[in-house]
């Protein structure tokens, strides 16, 4: 019987069917963070239990840490408490841990990948929507919740309902300046925040084909906002490249045996999807959020849709354009923001800090604008700087911080002041999600370069442009 | 940890008719710091409810006495957003045993059948009448049948059924969770692991 990608790592993951019920899942690989294990330890050790495979477990630090001084101690105590929880944790169930300060450290979804923990036909989960960016090397890659956490530690499994699955294709080229996160926002737009709920995605077509894996990262990792459990893309010789020599993916004799494995990892021609969309890449443009959810976005060069227009309740567009005190029909470009923040585990790869530098080079950052570059982790730090693009952005007034999910969720200090505008290339522009009363504009490291250096909201082709007459 | 068991709920609900409630909305993220699951139901809708002064605000269904329950009933796609079960635990820690909803997000559903908080989907229609029902009366009954998967609005009678699969409904009809379950069929799951390689 022909299978998709999904069907295929899926089913070899069942440990057991249970009628009318779940499928108990096997899980290859788990990552954990300080802000959504501790309870899961807690019931561990309330059940007088310890980790089942520990070897399969991997710790990071990064939701709640700070972005400057990560040498000294972190003086908020609730953050500090749950950093040496997590430390605590770790140590005592013989788990990896890599704190703050250690060279493997960094966000959970950008070190999985560079360490080679992400491998084709794996399944990954970690307490973290965002989980979903590992689908980029066709594993099977999604978010748990605390009580799954637990579940996995402690017997390796978690029971989960097969989801329906949904293909969603784009195919042509892309235009100038529409990059990974453009072509995943414009999705989301069109499909909504609920438009993918219940459904495993894989995306195919020449433009996923034709992408980065960080470019596949970002689309994967996005997958959540349209409320798709995850989003994978079939693994092929870019894939393989990228991961092969890093510290955890199979070497020898067991790289050639896995690579056979992950050669059969694609959806059979005949497959069938429960759902199945096409999108034209020449449609999409580079584009920008107006509203309180990702599905809010539009071509940069547009206006805020009309309330009359839009598909869903009226009230809670309007409560939208509200809090982020715009007015129907208004351009984007042009409007002024106070904040830029690069980084996350959307957009916090050497790829988004290449593309960042290429706008601002020979630019100077817009002396209304605060802006927070914060790498993906201590590997991304590093290339920066090897890359001279650090260079780059001191010349042009930018800081360099250090690695973590800083302003995405703003746990720690880097906090959007309430009725600031941030242009941002995280994933979430809810309400209060980088502060409270915060309001974020999500776009592409293009986007929040062009922002940057204007103190606007700027289509970043117009900045290309200047550049190639200049 | 089993929680607690789930037959027939009879409640007032709390309305909050909005639609795209996310998980940041229901507990912000600065209030997930704890390394102990308990006193989240403070912080539930924290942005929502109060000032950044700490005062109530006074617009807030929360806030507002005439409404009260172990029910909350909330717009299409609640729960979108972060898996943090912080929410699903706030939303218990509150004092709800049950969300009503034309649609939940996947992750935030999931989080609420694992720790006792029975998710009920119905029709945008049936919504809508819940909704009318309460701005009617804010003390009109809802009942949450779940042997029965059935809910009713008390007051005119209408009734809808839910789905939930059998496995998670007896789950929630006897505390177990799933965590019991797993530890009980370990040896087919070491049995698995053998053959699986890292």
């Amino acid at each position: 019987m022909s299978k998709t990608l999904f069907d295929k790592v899926w089913d070899s993951h069942v440990v057991k069917h249970i009628e009318n019920g779940p499928d108990v899942l096997f899980i290859d690989r788990h990552l954990v963070h300080e802000v959504t294990s501790p309870v899961a330890f807690l019931g561990l050790k309330n059940r007088g239990i310890k980790v089942l495979y520990p070897e399969r477990t991997f710790a990071t630090a990064d939701h709640n840490t700070p972005t400057r001084n990560q040498h000294l101690p972190v003086k908020d105590p609730l953050s500090a408490n749950q950093l040496k929880a997590l430390e605590e944790n770790a140590n005592a169930h013989n788990i990896p841990y890599w704190g703050l300060g250690h060279k493997k450290n960094g966000i959970v979804h950008v070190i999985g990948p560079e360490n080679g923990i992400t491998v084709p036909g794996a399944t990954i989960v970690c307490g973290d929507s965002h989980t979903s960016t590992h689908g980029a090397f066709g594993a099977i890659a999604f978010g748990i919740g605390t009580s799954e956490v637990e579940m996995v530690l402690s017997t390796q499994c978690i029971m989960q309902p097969k989801p329906k699955s949904m293909r969603i294709n784009v195919n042509g080229a892309l235009s100038e300046a529409v990059t990974p996160k453009d072509v995943a926002l414009f999705i989301i737009s069109k499909l909504s925040t609920s438009g993918a709920t219940g459904y495993f995605v894989e995306y195919a077509g020449d433009v996923f084909k034709n992408m980065s894996m960080e470019g596949r990262m970002t689309v994967c990792n996005l997958s959540i906002e349209m409320g798709a459990r995850g989003g994978m893309i079939a693994p092929d010789e870019k894939t393989f490249d990228y991961i092969k020599g890093r510290e955890y993916t199979p070497k020898g004799n067991d790289w050639d045996a896995a690579m056979e494995y992950w050669k059969t990892l694609y959806s059979d021609e005949d497959a069938v999807f429960d759902k199945e969309v096409t999108f034209d890449a020449s449609e999409i443009e580079p584009m920008i959020t107006f509203g309180t959810n990702p599905g809010m976005g539009i071509g940069i060069s547009n206006n805020i849709p009309l309330a009359e227009t839009i598909d869903g309740a009226v009230a809670t567009y309007k409560k939208s354009l509200e809090y982020m005190d715009y007015n129907e029909g208004e351009a984007m470009v042009g409007k002024p923001i106070d904040f830029v923040f690069l980084g996350s585990c959307t957009n916090g790869r050497i790829e988004d800090f290449r593309a960042f530098a290429s706008i601002v080079k020979g630019r100077k950052k817009a002396d209304n604008v605060t802006a927070w570059l914060v790498p993906g982790s201590h590997k991304v730090e590093e290339a920066i700087k090897e890359e001279g693009i650090l260079d780059i952005l001191e010349d042009a007034g930018f800081e360099l911080r250090e690695p973590g999910c800083s302003a995405c969720l703003a746990m720690n200090d880097d906090k959007i002041p309430a009725g600031k505008y941030a242009v941002s290339t995280s994933n979430r522009n809810f309400e209060g999600r980088q502060g409270p009363g915060a309001r974020t504009l999500l776009a592409s490291p293009l986007v929040a370069a062009a922002a940057a250096v204007t103190g606007k909201v700027t289509d970043p082709r117009e900045l290309m442009h200047e550049e190639a007459f200049a | 940890m089993a929680y607690d068991k789930f037959n027939i709920l009879t409640s007032s609900a709390v309305p909050l008719p909005i639609e795209n409630v996310d998980t940041d909305q229901i507990i912000p993220a600065r209030f997930l710091k704890a390394t102990e699951r308990k006193g989240f139901g403070d912080n539930l809708f924290r942005d929502w409810r109060y000032n950044s002064d700490g005062t109530p605000k006074e617009h807030f269904v929360l806030n507002n006495p005439i409404y009260s329950g172990k029910i909350l009933v909330g717009g299409k796609n609640f729960g979108s957003g972060s898996s943090r079960e912080h929410a699903a635990w706030a939303v218990y820690d509150y004092g709800f045993r049950c969300v009503v909803s034309s649609f939940f997000a996947d992750i935030f559903r999931g989080n609420c059948l694992n720790i006792g908080v029975l998710p009920v989907q119905v029709s945008p229609a049936f919504l809508d009448k819940i909704f009318t029902a309460i701005e009617a009366d804010p003390k009109t009954e809802l009942e949450i049948n779940l042997p029965d998967e059935t809910i009713t609005i008390l007051a005119t009678g209408e009734s809808e059924s839910f789905e939930i699969n059998e496995y998670k409904k007896q789950n929630m009809l006897n505390g177990f969770d799933d965590i019991d379950y797993l530890l009980n069929i370990q040896d087919d799951i070491e049995k698995y692991a053998e053959n699986t390689p890292l």
